[in-house]
């Protein structure tokens, strides 16, 4: 699993829908609509990232200002080692899908990941198994998320498309089915295709 | 033509009476589609065959019509094809074809049903077409190709000459050559001879063409021993070297008063002269016309005739114009009805010329005088041969030009043309009318026309009086309308499973005289084959 993946952090909130992980380190969140999973006895859960967040461990604290009298933003960082300690980086990811056995299932899992799974930023080869079918993106198109969703299909489809073979063509079909699905908002489609083209 | 790429889309909605709308797949690209072109759609138990009337586009968002992704934005308007815009297919569904063996056996059926929701529609093969249209053989004459296709369409001309049938088209639309080539059919493949009354020597030596050979081959020259050339100025036709079997000569004896009747408007006559026509003709007798001609003043007339002064002067000034016309003589002793009757009993297709005579008035004069002559002579035939129990004569077609000086609505019921027209083949005499103008023709003839093969028409209506009646004549209205405007023509009508575009099978080249199969290669094949029997 680890050949594929790499481990990035742990769950440390979850529900049917989505999931909240920490990053073991901070600023090393994956990037926004890439596709991570979580593993446990009985499943792989799947989610896209729609949400990093990086602020202090103790809600009630807040960061101050720091770097008056420094040249850089690294000499903020190294004349304060404890910093890297006192603030966390934090994604949320929404669940699209999980792998039952062998078989992908483009539906949410019947089970929410438990909180402390490992969470890996899925690799080339998984990812593109699991951008074979676009059944994962109604559910990504409909959710409700506080970032707009265009933002998020977008960026995830980029990153698809990446890995595909023929990233043009994975777009214009990814595209399609957005079509669909967009069928009677011509302007949310606009909004995704647009930024789906410049990638 | 791969079968994937045949493909079109799926039945989305529809109606027998309106046609079936199907959905294109973004694959299949709009603008390869063409009104015209041939469908099949399979459904569950039955294929369907039919064709495409109409091509139109869709949105399912009007926003998209709204606030369209700029032309440069290749990327959206490639998303967008067949899922947000889409073209629509507008096919009239026309011919099934049952999926058992009975069925097959049968051949494609009217249609009578519609193909169900998701069906899949595809470009008919060149299979389906030759299932449909069938090959070549004894009876089937190949006319041309369809739209894009190799396959052969075929008229069964036996069938296709047992009803009177018109050619129509604007002027130029190659309405001359498809004439000849189905003159050519019926000559090889129908019992049928035909009588072709040829007013711009078209069809009997030599014909013109707008391509740079100038000239085509006519009947005579592809089958000398099955078409015979009349004349009627023999001047004219020596200097185009045209080898002719006889010369007409019609005497003014032979006119009768139904045909100034018919000549009423050409010859610029009133009713009331036409009235007198038939008073002079009960007086005079077979002479009438040399006898009104002879009358000086009207007080020559003799007693009992209540003919107005003003009157014979209108009718003498029409008849005077029978003088200008050297092929009318006074008297004829040749007797041009038998002979063409002899030409005809043997078989033979008469071409009669008119030479330099092309005005309408000679050619509905003799058109018609002959006809009427030819016609009472198959009439009585037949009759005799129905009540001996013996063989009634051969069918017989007459090709008539500008048909519609001769069938329009107030001489049709005039005309021998109305007539056999109406009464079809019970007298084994049909038609081939060839119009520029149906409009200009008895609605009443035009619906009892079998076949109707028309080019391209563009006025409304002479479009409406062609398609009048047929069904699904909306869709093909648009069909018509988008002919191109040479070797293009629709046929649709009896001798056709259903309507069809054709682009005409090639005429002019010496290739093309030799897939006609001329006497001339007959001939060679035949006497090559002698020597070589003679030979061992």
């Amino acid at each position: 699993m680890t050949e594929l993946s790499s481990r990035v952090g742990e769950v440390i909130e979850a529900s049917t829908v989505e999931f909240v992980a920490q990053c073991y380190e901070l600023y090393r969140s994956p990037p926004l609509g890439s596709l991570v999973k979580t593993a446990d006895e009985n499943a792989e859960q799947y989610g896209i990232v729609y949400n990093v967040t990086t602020s202090s461990i103790e809600p009630g604290r807040r960061p101050i200002a720091r770097g008056k009298d420094e040249a850089n933003e690294a000499d903020i960082y190294s004349n304060s080692p404890q910093l890297a300690k006192l603030l966390r980086t934090e994604f949320s990811a929404i669940l699209v899908g999980h792998r039952h056995g062998a078989e992908l299932r483009y539906y949410l899992p019947p089970h929410p990941p438990r909180i402390h799974s490992f969470v890996y930023q899925c690799q080339s080869e998984e990812v593109k198994e699991f951008s074979r079918a676009f059944e994962f993106l109604p559910m990504l198109v409909g959710a409700q998320l506080p970032v707009p969703v265009e933002e998020v299909v977008a960026a995830c489809l980029r990153q698809m498309s990446r890995e595909a073979e023929d990233p043009h063509r994975f777009l214009v079909t990814a595209g399609k089915e957005l079509a669909v699905l967009l069928g009677n908002d011509f302007n949310r489609l606009k909004a995704i295709l647009g930024r789906i083209r410049a990638g | 033509m791969t079968e994937e790429y045949n493909h079109l889309g799926i039945v989305v909605s529809g109606s027998l009476t309106k046609g079936i709308e199907v959905r294109l797949d973004g694959s299949a690209s709009v603008e390869e589609m063409a009104v015209g072109r041939y469908v099949t759609i399979q459904g569950e138990k039955r294929r369907f065959f039919g064709m495409i009337t109409d091509i139109s586009l869709g949105v399912t968002d009007e926003r998209i019509t709204l606030s369209p992704p700029p032309a440069a934005d290749r990327f959206t308007a490639e998303v967008l094809a067949g899922t947000g815009t889409f073209g629509t297919l507008h096919v009239l569904p026309m011919l099934t074809i049952g999926g058992d063996t009975g069925a097959l056996i049968e051949g494609p059926q009217p249609v009578k049903t519609v193909p169900a929701h998701f069906a899949e529609v595809r470009l008919a093969s060149q299979q389906d077409m030759e299932t449909v249209f069938g090959g070549e053989d004894a009876r089937k004459f190949y006319i041309g190709t369809p739209l894009d296709m190799e396959t052969k369409i075929c008229l069964d001309l036996p069938e296709l000459v047992k009803r009177s049938n018109g050619i129509f088209g604007k002027s130029g639309t190659g309405k001359t050559f498809l004439t000849r080539i189905l003159l050519i059919g019926m000559l090889q493949k129908s019992a049928a001879v035909n009588l072709v009354f040829d007013m711009h020597n078209e069809y009997g030596w030599e014909g013109s063409s707008e391509s740079k050979h100038g000239k085509v081959k006519g009947l005579k020259q592809l089958f000398p021993a099955s078409v015979a050339v009349f004349t009627l100025d023999e001047e004219s036709s020596k200097r185009r070297k045209v080898s002719t079997d006889f010369v007409v000569r019609i005497g003014y004896d032979e006119i009768e008063p139904e045909d100034i009747a018919l000549l009423r408007q050409t010859l610029n006559l009133t009713d009331i002269a036409v009235e007198a026509v038939y008073q002079l003709a009960r007086k005079y007798g077979r002479n009438w016309v040399q006898s009104t001609l002879d009358i000086e003043d009207a007080e020559e007339l003799p007693e009992g005739l209540n003919i107005h002064e003003s009157t014979l002067q209108n009718l003498q000034r029409g008849l005077n114009t029978f003088r200008r016309l050297p092929f009318l003589t006074p008297h004829s002793s040749e007797n041009v009805v038998q002979r063409i009757l002899e030409y005809l009993d043997r078989g033979i297709n008469v071409v009669l010329e008119f030479g330099r005579y092309t005005d309408i008035t000679a050619y509905i004069l003799v058109a018609n005088l002959l006809s009427r002559r030819i016609y009472d002579q198959y009439r009585s035939r037949t009759e005799k041969a129905t009540a001996e129990d013996s063989i009634p004569p051969r069918p017989l077609v007459i090709t008539i030009e500008e048909a519609h000086k001769f069938l329009n609505p107030v001489v049709a019921n005039q005309t021998i043309f109305g007539t056999i027209a109406r009464e079809m083949r019970k007298y084994n005499v049909t038609l081939l009318v060839i119009d520029q103008r149906p409009s200009g023709i008895d609605e009443e003839v035009m619906s009892q026309l079998g076949t109707k093969i028309t080019c391209l028409l563009d006025n409304e209506r002479d479009i409406d009086a062609v398609l009048a009646g047929v069904s699904g004549r909306n869709e093909l209205k648009s069909v018509l309308a988008k002919l191109e405007s040479k070797q293009q023509a629709l046929i649709f009508g009896h001798a056709v499973p259903m309507p069809v575009v054709v682009k005409t099978r090639e005429y002019g080249s010496a290739a093309s005289y030799k897939d006609f199969g001329s006497d001339e290669a007959e001939t060679q094949k035949k006497t090559k084959k002698d020597i070589e029997e003679l030979w061992g």
